[in-house]
């Protein structure tokens, strides 16, 4: 067994047990809810960031998309989980399809801006077309519905715990694919472009294609997050599209380390138990959210797992 | 209806006008030293803060000097600290850091004055209607106006006619041969990067009177000036400047016929020019990164 495939069964086998481990670090089971659909957003992101080398600034657009799909589809549809899931998750792919191919030439500090810029079209209309999103107030009068399999019938709506394994479910179907794309041919090739892409150019590669593909499927996921984060707080609002959250995603990744696989992840449980713990315990916790996203960039750039892997080399 | 588009397209003109100040300072920074700073509105929020505290000692005509001033110097301490280990780095580092520092800058703001709302006050005399007809050229607004284009003159007059300002346009071609060329380039990043702050700070000021002092202050105002500069096209100062007046007048007019588009609307247009002419209104061929 590699080093690599006991690391992929620690994390699962922790995540698999941490409804039952959270409340003894004094958690609860919906915070290790959040952290599994934000470590999705967060891995979503970092296959266009970690494994194509282009920073997109505006992710939150594509999982507020996939999240008020979903809501809008149960409240609007009367649709039931899963179907309601795929509409979102289809309406927030197109609208990363059609963005994505007017953007796919830009690169580096061009393709973040215009990333957030583009994401904000998104945020305002859900700001004011008041009627069907709620505007401000965000979308409510709708909650998450049981799974019928037909030969069974899954509870989420309740039970806190069947939501978290549902959640987990999605998260690692949606890991395990990522994990697949980027160890196939269109996975090393996007290393490549990340390398050296004008290398990668010479070699043949349709690397503006490539791009555009990377980013879809980067926002593809990244929706399913979004759709899981609505039916997790049985709620939906604007700021789930707003440029704080796409950065937010960003900082996740940075901090966990975006060169790596799980690295993500473990920047989202960080960066959502520390939110947590900040905001019930003062006021300026924006203050120290952001301090420490200075503290990251300055002192680890490279991220959790960098400092770690360093160590253990050392 | 005349009254109607006319005061719009007023109203977006001085919308754009901020917005374009804070777009030629973004543009600066992203120009010189391939840093997008995030953090503008948080400097711009500063401004109008050290306005507001500055007010009681010096006046209002003290403060629309001295606040600016202030500002930039915090923008030069910020930028030796914080920003200048990271030149040359992948650029995801400065976006990220200028992003923490907007929100330390906008919850800090909150913490010193408080999150409500506070009054601005602008000399009485410049407050008042100057026509009956046209009830919203205030002398404020027409005041406003006057100083943008006064600090915008300002800066294209350093930029063209000095010696520091030949080395800023020359170092945004080709920094590498600037200094070997014997120039600072340290130093001129640093001034540099104070300068584009000095403008937000102005903003900031002038928006105080205008859009009333509150922590938020700047959050309306950065995503516009990002879409200034990618319409108006990366690389062109002009273009911005050309930029952020446009928007701003076209957000003014679809208010007219449809209000709640009207922040939405330069979000398309942006994706319009970059579909139609993707190095913007007035960039150069060959500067798109």
């Amino acid at each position: 067994m590699t080093r690599a495939r006991a690391l992929d069964i620690a994390v699962i086998a922790a995540l698999a047990t941490m409804p039952y481990w959270m409340a003894a670090i004094g958690g609860y089971t919906e915070l290790a809810s959040r952290i599994v659909v934000m470590g999705l957003a967060a891995m979503s992101l970092n296959f266009l960031l970690g494994y194509t080398g282009i920073l997109s600034f505006g992710h939150a657009a594509y999982f507020g998309l996939g999240g008020y799909g979903a809501a809008m589809a149960i409240k609007y549809f009367g649709w039931g989980t899963l179907p309601a899931m795929a509409l979102g998750i289809v309406v927030a792919t197109l609208a990363a399809a059609v963005i994505g191919a007017l953007i796919a030439r830009r690169r580096g500090v061009y393709f973040a801006m215009v990333t957030i810029a583009f994401g904000q079209v998104f945020y305002f209309i859900a700001l004011r077309w008041n009627q069907v999103t709620g505007g401000d107030d965000g979308l409510t009068g709708w909650r998450r519905v049981p799974i019928d399999f037909g030969f069974a019938k899954l509870k989420i709506e309740q039970n806190d715990k069947a939501f978290y394994y549902f959640a987990l479910v999605v998260f690692i179907i949606c890991v395990a694919a990522m994990a697949r794309l980027i160890a196939s041919p269109l996975g090393r090739s996007l290393i490549a472009i990340r390398e050296n892409e004008r290398r990668a150019r010479f070699l043949g590669l349709a690397i503006d294609s490539r791009v555009w593909l990377s980013f879809v499927i980067s926002c593809f996921f990244v929706s399913v997050a979004g759709t899981l984060y609505a039916l997790l707080n049985n709620f939906i609002d604007p700021r789930a599209l707003h440029y704080n959250l796409s950065g937010n995603l960003v900082i996740m990744a940075v901090m966990g380390g975006m060169r790596s696989f799980w690295g993500p992840l473990f920047g989202a449980a960080i960066f959502v138990a520390l939110q947590d713990y900040l905001s019930s315990h003062t006021d300026n916790w924006m203050f120290l959210i952001g301090l420490v996203f200075v503290l990251v960039v300055r002192f680890f750039p490279r991220g959790l797992v960098g400092v770690l892997s360093r160590g253990s080399a050392a | 209806m005349t009254q109607l588009i006319l005061f719009n397209v007023f109203n977006g003109l001085i919308v754009g006008a901020f917005y374009a100040l804070m777009a030629l300072g973004l543009s600066l920074i992203l120009n010189l030293s391939g840093v997008i700073n995030f953090a503008h509105g948080g400097f711009l929020a500063l401004g109008a803060y050290f306005a507001y505290a500055l007010i009681p000692y010096v006046g209002f005509w003290g403060a629309l000097v001295l606040s600016p001033i202030l500002t930039g110097v915090v923008g030069l301490v910020v930028e030796r600290l914080l920003i200048r280990p990271l030149y040359g780095r992948d650029p995801l580092y400065g976006l990220l850091l200028t992003f923490g520092l907007a929100y330390m800058l906008e919850d800090g703001v909150k913490y010193v004055w408080g999150p409500q709302s506070l009054p601005f006050e602008a000399p009485t005399w410049l407050m008042s209607s100057l026509s009956n007809d046209y009830f919203f050229l205030t002398g404020y607004r027409l005041f406003m106006i006057l100083i943008v284009v006064v600090a915008v003159a300002g800066l294209f007059g350093v930029l063209g006619y000095t010696r520091l300002g030949m080395r800023i346009r020359a170092g945004t071609r080709d920094l590498e041969t600037v200094s070997t060329l014997g120039v600072n380039t340290r130093l001129l990043r640093s001034l540099n990067f104070g300068l584009g702050v000095y403008f937000a700070g102005l903003a900031g000021v002038l928006a105080a009177g205008q859009l009333g002092l509150e922590p938020t202050i700047g959050d309306g105002l950065i995503m516009p000036s990002f879409v200034a500069i990618i319409v108006g096209g990366l690389g062109s100062l002009v273009g911005t400047l050309f930029g952020g007046l446009l928007i701003g007048v076209v957000s003014g007019l679809t208010t007219v016929f449809w209000p709640a588009a009207s922040e939405a609307v330069i979000y398309v247009m942006m994706g319009l020019v970059l579909l139609l002419r993707p190095r913007g209104l007035l960039g150069e061929e060959g500067r798109i990164v």
